[in-house]
């Protein structure tokens, strides 16, 4: 008898167990994406924003080209040549309005600089600039491109990275740009998805990292090999090399990377420098697909230190593609987000958010993934991802776009990627080993997701209602205020799909405060500035980048939200050069534009 | 004197090389139920150490404790006596290896599904299921939104590959079960061949499952585990073969993680099957009766 109620009860206890993962499923429904809410006014009440997509309303139509690469890629092409797309803000005429710069990955296509008219609308200048026809077969084609205003001169130049040969371009007064290429003593040809300007050793003069993907002597057109890709999925380092370019000062760089300790091969998608420690330089953090992240120390800008597993972000592999950091806490320190794979039933990697564990500052900083605690974890095939206050509480959201490849909607290329990425090295390096696609989707038409940050830790994913409904191929997003109405825009750029502009509008009952800053002994771009804005009892740091998630960079403006019925005791602006400048009591709703005193 | 010393010595010395000899065999047969738990063991380390291949230690760590912690609760309430921990400790680190999910809660519900298993899923004494297979291949079907398997998250390269396979077939032969293996791999470089005749696809592409990691664990650790396996060494090798032609036709379904899921079905119906068949052989008439009484028999 005794053992039938203890059979009995076992059954029970196993059907409990096998019941568990759908009360689970039933019980964390409350995190996934809500609803579509069709009243922008309710919407805005409810979550303090919405989106509407103003894009061709402001006369952009651009669609992004993918390039044709040699025939022997034909079964996989799209896979391939699936990047491209990618974004960036500049004020590259000194107007006062953000203009926007798009790449285009089409042998032949044009890029877009479209510049800001101020009336709601943008104007592409490309053509007139001379930045637009950098595609020209032979040369390569566009990844992604970076602004800094390398030679001090108050204009912002341009550095455009490719699958191919990189190219900069110097600012003539915002009236044209010439090509200082070669005086510039550039890598001939390299195959980079990610480049940030960073002034590494602080002497006032922007320095360039860029990073390789493919290995550098591979010209995707004219193979001589279809061994060209990785060799493992997760623990690659057949990728291309790294360049740190040190500015001389006179036009010219100086390739440092060996001697700064900057050795690795990993496939790199995405960059990001700031001062994570405190210590004035700015840290080096690298998102690799097929690997780890790498995190490097900035050893006073004479040496780079990898201190990858020793801080915790190195130690799991997954599909590294964004690099974004924000104090999303208030803490006056910096997380950082790497977005990654994730396929229902498939391949979980999950993103990471790398929170600086309670306690580690400095050479013993160590962060932990909270991703899933904190509810940004589960993104798709995520791609590009940034940081910024979107409805102006006070508290750093974070949007993301995502979809790897769209096709035919029923047949899914995942099992054949699959069977083949987790296969021997000498299988998975050879394309031809590649099942071919077939006009396959994998992971495409995902939706979106931006996520609220209610400041207490958790994010909540309300892409759907404020009006994030698209489900291109996503690749690079940036923050920027395009009207300078103290709110931040969106701008996504999509694989092979449409430039996406998000114009936001916020509630009035959230304030704001932006600054837009000029160095003068400090590099003029005031990039590694640090803004530390202390109100109504909390503390945000934000740092001007040069270049932050996938193929993007934000406005350099630092654009704070601050909530309902703020009161700022101060804000301390931390230069480059060393220098700091506190303002006491600032005006609120107002954009500040500050020079580095001398 | 000096002769008989002489003597006395050579015939220590027999006896110490007997006992030795005798000791090396029992440590590479079945009767060493620590050998695939050190086998296992010996294969994480490694991996871990050249790859980083765990999603954390805590995870894996949490897979073994909740495996061996069930196993004691279970078999010290139904057989009275604390049981032997080395069939836990496989299943507990064949689930902390092989689940991949970033959530904690997986590891630790998969490992209590798989040694639940082993005492609900029983027939005539035997349970029928692998226990990790089972534990993995229910979270795989239930909750594919938080859990996937070890498929692509290991190193690619050959020279890991081969200590494993030298090591696990030196030690699956000394267990005479190297033919298992044997029957499984040759099945399935045939269906492999069968695949790409159907589906135009590199050779080379629908071998490459069977050079991943996954499969080494499945080659060596479930489809050869005893407990599970039918007891004739032709049926044995029929089973595995239709494992693989269960798995071909998966594939052609394109299923993912088809070996685990073949092996789920196929496994289980074997096991039935021949129990159903030495029950008619002994005249026995009591057939597939739900066995609350098959508690009291001990698991092996």
């Amino acid at each position: 008898m005794k053992r039938r109620i203890l059979g009995l009860m076992l059954c029970t206890f196993f059907v409990a167990l096998i019941a568990t993962p759908l009360v689970i499923k039933h019980v964390s429904k409350r995190h996934e994406s809500i609803g579509a809410v069709p009243l922008h006014e309710t919407v805005t009440a409810r979550y303090g924003f919405h989106f509407q997509e103003v894009a061709k309303a402001a006369g952009m139509h651009f669609t992004h080209q993918a390039p044709t690469f040699d025939p022997q890629l034909d079964h996989i092409m799209s896979e391939v040549a699936s990047m491209g797309a990618a974004v960036s803000i500049v004020d590259f005429d000194r107007d006062g309005l953000l203009d926007i710069y798009v790449t285009n990955s089409g042998e032949g296509s044009h890029n877009r600089l479209y510049r800001n008219l101020g009336n709601g609308t943008f104007q592409d200048v490309a053509v007139d600039m001379g930045v637009a026809d950098v595609n020209q077969a032979g040369t390569g084609v566009s990844m992604g491109a970076v602004w800094g205003d390398y030679d001090n001169d108050g204009y912002e130049d341009l550095f455009l990275y490719k699958w191919g040969r990189p190219e900069l371009f110097h600012n003539d007064h915002g009236r044209r740009f010439e090509r200082v290429t070669e005086q510039a003593g550039l890598p001939s040809w390299m195959n980079a998805n990610t480049a940030i300007w960073l002034d590494y050793d602080r002497d006032g003069r922007l320095d360039l990292f860029i990073g390789g993907y493919y290995t550098e002597d591979l010209n995707l057109w004219k193979l001589t090999t279809t061994k060209i890709m990785p060799d493992s999925f997760e623990y690659a380092q057949n990728g291309g090399r790294k360049y740190m370019l040190r500015n001389r000062g006179d036009g010219t760089f100086e390739d440092v990377t060996e001697q700064l300790g900057i050795k690795s091969r990993r496939w790199a998608l995405a960059a990001t420098a700031a001062d994570l420690r405190g210590t004035g330089y700015p840290d080096l953090f690298i998102a690799n697909d097929y690997g780890v992240s790498e995190l490097y120390f900035n050893e006073d800008g004479a040496r780079f230190r990898e201190v990858g597993k020793q801080t915790g972000v190195g130690f799991a592999p997954k599909s590294g593609m964004n690099a974004a950091v924000g104090d999303i806490l208030n803490q006056g320190r910096f997380a950082i987000y790497v977005t990654n794979i994730s396929e229902k039933g498939i391949l979980l990697q999950g993103n990471n958010l790398w929170m600086p564990e309670a306690g580690t500052t400095g050479e013993n900083l160590r962060y932990e993934n909270l991703a899933r605690e904190m509810g940004v974890e589960l993104g798709g095939w995520s791609f590009g991802a940034q940081f910024g206050d979107l409805n102006n509480d006070g508290y750093l959201d974070l949007y993301l776009t995502n979809g790897f490849l769209s096709a035919d909607r029923d047949r899914s290329y995942w099992y054949d990627f699959s069977k083949v990425a987790g296969g021997n090295s000498t299988i998975i390096a050879d394309a031809k080993h590649w099942p071919p696609l077939d006009g396959r989707s994998l992971s495409g038409y995902q939706q979106k997701h931006v996520w609220i940050n209610d400041g207490a830790g958790q994010f909540f994913d309300v892409a759907q209602a404020v009006g994030v409904t698209d489900t291109y191929d996503g690749r690079a997003v940036a923050l920027a205020d395009f009207w300078n109405r103290g709110v931040l825009d969106v701008v996504v750029v999509n694989q092979k799909g449409p430039l996406l502009l998000y114009k936001n509008t916020v509630t009035p009952d959230n304030k704001w405060i932006a600054f837009e800053l000029e160095g003068s002994v400090s590099n003029r771009s005031a990039i590694g500035t640090q803004v530390r804005l202390f109100w109504n009892g909390q503390e945000q740091v934000q740092e001007v980048s040069g270049g932050s998630g996938f193929g993007a960079q934000n406005q350099r403006r630092l654009h704070f939200g601050l909530g309902k019925q703020p009161h700022i005791e101060k804000v301390v602006i931390r230069w480059p050069s060393g220098k700091e400048q506190t303002l006491t009591e600032p005006q609120i709703g107002h954009i500040h534009r500050l020079k580095e005193p001398v | 004197m000096k002769q008989e010393l002489n003597i006395a010595t050579t015939s220590a010395s027999s006896t110490t090389t007997f006992s030795l000899a005798a000791w090396v065999r029992w440590f590479f047969s079945l009767e060493n139920r620590y050998l695939a738990p050190m086998f296992i063991t010996c294969i994480l380390a490694a991996a871990q150490l050249s790859f980083g291949v765990l999603e954390s230690y805590s995870r894996t760590l949490l897979a073994i404790l909740t495996a061996l912690g069930t196993e004691l609760v279970l078999g010290r309430l139904f057989w009275g006596q604390w049981p032997n921990l080395a069939s836990g400790y496989v299943s507990g680190i064949s689930v902390g290896i092989l689940v991949r999910a970033p959530a904690m809660w997986p590891y630790a519900l998969c490992s209590m599904l798989s040694i639940t298993s082993k005492y609900v899923l029983r027939l005539k004494g035997r349970h029928l299921w692998n226990p990790s297979n089972f534990g993995i291949c229910v979270l795989l079907i239930l909750a594919p939104e938080a859990v996937s398997s070890l498929g692509i998250q290991w190193g690619n390269y050959l020279p890991p590959m081969i200590i494993v396979w030298i090591l696990g077939s030196l030690i699956i032969w000394q267990a005479k079960r190297f033919h298992i293996c044997a029957t499984y791999v040759i099945s399935f470089f045939l269906f492999a061949y069968i695949r790409t005749w159907i589906t135009g696809h590199p050779l080379l592409a629908e071998v490459a499952p069977i050079t991943g990691p996954m499969y080494q664990l499945f080659i060596f650790f479930m489809i050869t585990d005893p407990k599970t396996t039918v007891q004739t060494k032709w049926g044995q090798c029929v089973v595995v073969f239709l494992v693989a032609l269960v798995e071909m036709l998966l594939r052609l379904n394109e299923s993912v993680y088809a070996p685990l899921y073949a092996l789920f079905l196929v496994g289980p119906a074997a096991n039935l099957l021949e129990i159903w068949w030495h029950a008619r052989q002994s005249g026995v008439a009591e057939l597939l009766q739900p066995e609350i009484r098959g508690l009291e028999v001990r698991p092996e």
